[in-house]
């Protein structure tokens, strides 16, 4: 019965600095079928209703990683959220909580990507290989140590669910943390000693308070808590290891 | 709360507040109930180096501690603290797996919830032990 249609309030978390100096929220009511999602809500209203609500999206499957923010307080894909699952309503929808808010539900991603390109998010090889000498050989188990954190597509939805992130936005956080493992932790890497510079500084995961919720609202099941917390014990053994072996030691 | 960087154009980037933050999701709830835990174990400490302090003035002083141990509050604060105790525990062994590699044991990957009943496991054992070793002191 996906034909039929019923409708739904929606209420949007608008801001447009030109035009206000706090966000306000604005109510519409939105016709819906059952294979609709909350970005089609979204889509329908600034199609039929309200060409200025602004907000990002792609893909609308998912992959792209641009439509978070929150639906009824929870960090989510919009894509992947479903207008059925969230009567009778009011849907509350708002830009993706502890970014600044650009415009309507657009954030701010500046700093983030800031952060990204700083854990040098690239393979950074332990020795350079010809083409002669052919590909950079991987054992099933080796991958298992890195593979879910390379499922990753910075949808910063952990952000939004990260409090300590929120309180300061200097937190590297746990997406990042968690694409930052994903390098160190693949066994073709050799970039391990640049990166830990980024673990051990107070930015880095000690300014992680284990709270987890991240890997609860990943839509991708990356875990990020699990990269940031296993890496406070890889930050421990880096700081009292060097008494033991320091470098250049061999 | 000036949010309004200086600029030319419209564009004004609008930080919300924290305040109140953790009343915003039952899981920040949770999760600061868990950080209050810590407090028990702080509380517990002080106890415990309250009764050495007393052992260092005397036997009279050792033995007023000892009673002041039985008093119908010390009792009550005692339960308190071992419900406490129990959630801070549990909580940490949820945690536990989470701050391991990711361990592969025959091909397969270990499941969180194993190792989390392994730390359960070494902690009734260990508990096992020194209550025996306490007991067997005693008599």
């Amino acid at each position: 019965m996906a034909e039929t249609t019923r409708s739904i309030e929606i209420e949007v978390l608008r801001y447009r600095p030109e035009q206000e100096d706090a966000p306000v929220w604005q109510r519409y009511t939105v016709p819906f079928t059952d294979d609709m999602s909350v970005l089609q809500g979204l889509q329908q209203i600034k199609d039929d209703q309200d060409g200025s609500l602004s907000f990002r999206w792609s893909c609308r499957m998912a992959i792209c990683g641009s439509c978070g923010m929150m639906v009824d307080g929870k960090p989510k894909l919009s894509c992947q959220t479903f207008l059925r699952d969230l009567l009778p309503g009011p849907v509350r929808i708002e830009a993706l909580a502890h970014f600044p808010i650009e415009r309507d539900l657009i954030v701010s991603v500046d700093k983030f990507v800031d952060k990204l390109e700083a854990i040098k998010p690239y393979l950074i090889p332990k020795e350079p290989r010809t083409l002669a000498q052919g590909e950079y050989l991987q054992t099933p188990a080796q991958l298992q140590q890195y593979e879910q954190f390379s499922s990753c597509i910075n949808c910063m939805l952990c952000y939004a669910a990260c409090p300590q992130y929120g309180l300061d936005d200097k937190f590297v956080g746990p997406g990042v943390l968690a694409l930052l493992h994903r390098y160190n932790a693949d066994s073709r890497d050799g970039g391990r000693e640049q990166r830990m510079e980024v673990v051990n500084a107070n930015e880095g995961v000690w300014s992680c308070t284990a709270v987890g919720y991240c890997s609860v609202v990943c839509p991708k099941h990356v875990d990020p808590a699990h990269a940031v917390n296993q890496n406070k014990v890889n930050s421990a053994k880096d700081y009292f290891l060097r008494f033991v072996a320091p470098k250049g030691g061999g | 709360m000036n949010h309004k960087p200086v600029g030319t154009g419209p564009r004004g980037p609008y930080i919300r507040p924290m305040t109140g933050w953790w009343k915003r999701d039952p899981f920040f709830v949770r999760y600061m109930a868990r950080e209050l835990t810590a407090f028990a174990v702080l509380a517990y400490a002080v106890v415990l180096l309250v009764g050495v302090v007393r052992l260092s003035q005397g036997e009279a002083a050792w033995n007023g501690w000892l009673m002041a141990l039985r008093s119908p509050w010390s009792l009550l604060l005692h339960i308190v603290l071992l419900v406490s105790f129990a959630v801070h525990a549990k909580s940490w062994f949820e945690i536990m797996p989470k701050t391991m590699p990711i361990l592969v044991v025959g091909g397969q990957r270990v499941a969180e919830a194993t190792i989390t009943r392994v730390g359960w496991a070494a902690t009734l054992l260990a508990s096992a032990a020194l209550f025996a070793l306490a007991w067997w002191g005693q008599s």
